[in-house]
């Protein structure tokens, strides 16, 4: 299988297939394209998985606002940080990781994006895109970055956030 | 595909054909500047054509809610039209459907402007 590393990347690859299992990992700087990257990234893998063209938009766009709070508010745009973004199938789900090395995402402190005195905010609806489109989310702060976990269910229910348990 | 933009005048309403991509970095610039340079010029009546807008991410949905509240905030009126499917399931899912103006007839939307 041919694949190709994210441009303007310096992308450590690591590849390995098995019958029913493929992973792919990537180091990515924190970069405005890394977004565009991963995002394009986890949709290619999402069509190789089999998932329709609705779900892997969804997967997608779930990547891409995982990708957007590491490089903006995790890394900051830090030079010397970098986000990993891990891909992998097994054979039934596809699981997402991408990591940043900043100070930890207090979860708790993101207001819902659904309340009547939010709706008319700019910001703050990325984890609640990434919850509406993943069959489950979990989410790892530390003092060393954040880690977020992204589960769709290869042969489950194509819709659905359910919060799982850390 | 980056975001485009090109702007027409229809019985004094500003009606901005949009397509592409509003997403975090340029699509929300482009959005973001050809609002204000309308409101420069005193072009307060902007109708957001959508209909060839394929993607579109939470920066972008939060630059659509800039440029309502800002236009508002003016004494004006931004309206958006004819939304894909995508951009549509989007404004559900995040209960903006019912805060935007929504048309999917561009006449029709622009005579509710006056």
């Amino acid at each position: 299988m041919q694949r190709t590393a994210p441009a303007n990347q310096s992308a450590v690859r690591h590849l390995t297939l098995a019958m029913t299992t493929s992973r792919l990992s990537y180091t990515l700087d924190s970069t405005l394209e890394t977004v565009d990257s991963a995002e394009q990234t986890a949709s290619q893998f999402a069509i190789e998985a089999g998932f329709s063209e609705e779900t892997v938009m969804q997967i997608g766009m779930a990547v891409r606002e995982a990708a957007i709070n590491a490089v903006l508010h995790g890394n900051a745009y830090d030079p010397g940080k970098k986000v990993n973004l891990d891909l992998e199938r097994t054979g039934q789900d596809l699981v997402i990781t991408i990591r940043d090395q900043g100070h930890g995402l207090d979860v708790s402190k993101i207001p819902d994006p659904l309340a009547p005195e939010n709706l008319l905010k700019t910001s703050g609806r990325g984890i609640f895109l990434i919850r509406s489109f993943m069959d489950e989310v979990q989410i790892h702060p530390s003092q060393a970055g954040t880690e977020v976990k992204l589960i769709k269910h290869v042969h489950g229910p194509s819709a659905g956030a359910k919060e799982a348990s850390p | 595909m980056s975001m485009k933009v090109s702007t027409r005048q229809v019985d004094g309403v500003t009606i901005v054909d949009c397509s592409g991509r509003i997403t975090l970095g340029e699509g929300s610039v482009v959005l973001r500047d050809v609002v204000d340079q309308l409101l420069g010029k005193g072009q307060k009546k902007i109708l957001l054509n959508l209909g060839e807008i394929n993607y579109i991410d939470s920066s972008g949905i939060g630059e659509l809610v800039r440029a309502f509240t800002t236009v508002r905030k003016q004494s004006g009126d931004l309206k958006l039209l004819n939304l894909t499917k995508k951009v549509h399931d989007l404004l559900q899912i995040t209960k903006l459907y019912t805060v935007f103006d929504v048309k999917d007839d561009e006449a029709a939307a622009v005579k509710s402007f006056s």
